[in-house]
């Protein structure tokens, strides 16, 4: 434990302050570039850098080689790997919009890494009953988490600051899980991804200075889900997320079908005082969002506020989970 | 503070939680007679995890449709 502790300090501070510093100067490359969008929830015409994906990159992938250094395994090549193929995918979707089956594929061959090099334990972890041996099918399983856990935070991604706070609530209880469990040196991966997002989220936060886009969110997920599988917290790492994988579900089930997040009806639109509120339109989809406002509008920052309320939720649950997986009965 | 959304959140806990037991417990351990080929067995129980995750979306969907309701008409 004791020889954990120096090279988790660098690297948690390098994936920290490499994103910290680093992405004042994506803006501005950005900003000096046009490559901006319009912020919608603003009543005055904002435009937002968008994708912050290259900082998020650079200090995930800087902080983990940085691990991998000091511990040469396969578990953390295979998260270096798959997060930066995952980030390719990203910046694709970024740069041309494409269809809602190509994130979801090109992000399942992403997982390559992770198989090819065996950095999974094919035994599923489920509280008070123990573990179930599943070698075939958690092949499988990890070709569909990684893209399903990419996809989720990038569904999350709506408002200012909420994919960057989301996770990094939910890393800082996944890591805090995986202390509990004794997995020290994953509970360190995940610790270099909450601080990344944290510093993320200085500049994502509302008013937002910079998007993180599909890379940056897409990187978010990816790296969340290689933790979960190499880390053996598939369970307890699906529980943090709950909120997200409730929209994506409410989403899934009122679409009925796999799309661009960017193709769909706006499920909301605006009061007069610009506040969020429920859309009367029957065909726009079902969202947190969406269901956070059906009672009355609320601002875009109360939105953030009340689902991140839902995330610190969820991860005590994950927590309570973490402590059940000690327990048999 | 969304009430109904949380009692969500704690119900797809419950439901993770009862699921896991149930595979751990009865699927996973699940053995069909005769010389049957060991992938022919665990493809039934593939088949039983996914009948028990269908009824597992079905339950959400319920539950979804009760509070959505709830939201709208308190």
């Amino acid at each position: 434990m004791e020889q954990l502790i120096i090279p988790a300090i660098i690297a948690i501070a390098v994936a920290f302050f490499s994103v910290y510093g680093l992405t004042p100067f994506v803006i501005r490359a950005l900003e000096k570039r046009n490559i901006t969008v319009v912020d919608v929830n603003k009543k005055e015409k904002t435009m937002v850098a968008r994708p912050g994906g290259l900082s998020i990159i650079v200090g995930m992938e800087l902080s983990l080689i940085i691990l991998y250094i000091f511990f040469p395994i396969s578990e953390i090549l295979a998260v270096i790997l798959t997060t930066f193929f995952a980030f390719i995918v990203g910046i694709i979707d970024d740069k041309k919009t494409m269809g809602g089956w190509f994130k979801p594929l090109a992000l399942a061959f992403c997982s390559a890494p992770i198989l090819l090099l065996g950095a999974y334990d094919s035994n599923l972890a489920f509280p008070l009953f123990g573990t179930v041996q599943i070698p075939l099918l958690y092949m499988a399983l990890v070709v569909f988490m990684i893209p399903i856990m990419g996809n989720t935070i990038n569904s999350i991604d709506v408002l200012n600051g909420v994919a960057s706070g989301f996770i990094t609530i939910a890393s800082f209880a996944l890591s805090a899980c995986l202390f509990i469990i004794q997995n020290y040196e994953v509970g360190i991966i995940c610790l270099c991804l909450a601080f990344s997002s944290l510093a993320f989220y200085k500049y994502h936060k509302f008013p937002s200075k910079i998007f993180p886009g599909d890379s940056g969110a897409v990187t978010f997920g990816v790296v969340y889900g290689g933790i979960a599988i190499i880390g053996g917290v598939e369970v307890i790492a699906a529980i943090a997320i709950l909120p997200a994988i409730i929209n994506s579900f409410l989403f899934l089930s009122s679409v009925k079908k796999i799309v661009e997040h960017r193709e769909i009806k706006n499920p909301v639109t605006h009061t007069d005082d610009w506040k969020l509120q429920s859309t009367s339109e029957n065909h726009a989809p079902i969202t947190l969002v969406r269901l956070l406002i059906a009672k009355k509008p609320l601002t875009e920052k109360q939105i953030g506020y009340e689902i991140f309320k839902l995330g610190i939720f969820s991860g005590i649950l994950a927590i309570i989970t973490a402590f059940m997986m000690g327990v048999n009965i | 503070m969304s009430l109904p959304l949380f009692s969500f959140i704690f119900a797809m806990w419950v439901l993770i939680i009862i699921g896991g037991g149930l595979m751990v417990v009865f699927i996973g351990p699940l053995s069909f007679s005769g010389d049957l080929d060991p992938l022919i067995n665990s493809g039934a129980k593939v088949l039983i995890a996914m009948i028990l995750i269908f009824i597992w979306v079905l339950a959400l969907l319920k539950i979804k449709n009760w509070i959505f309701r709830k939201i709208v008409n308190p």
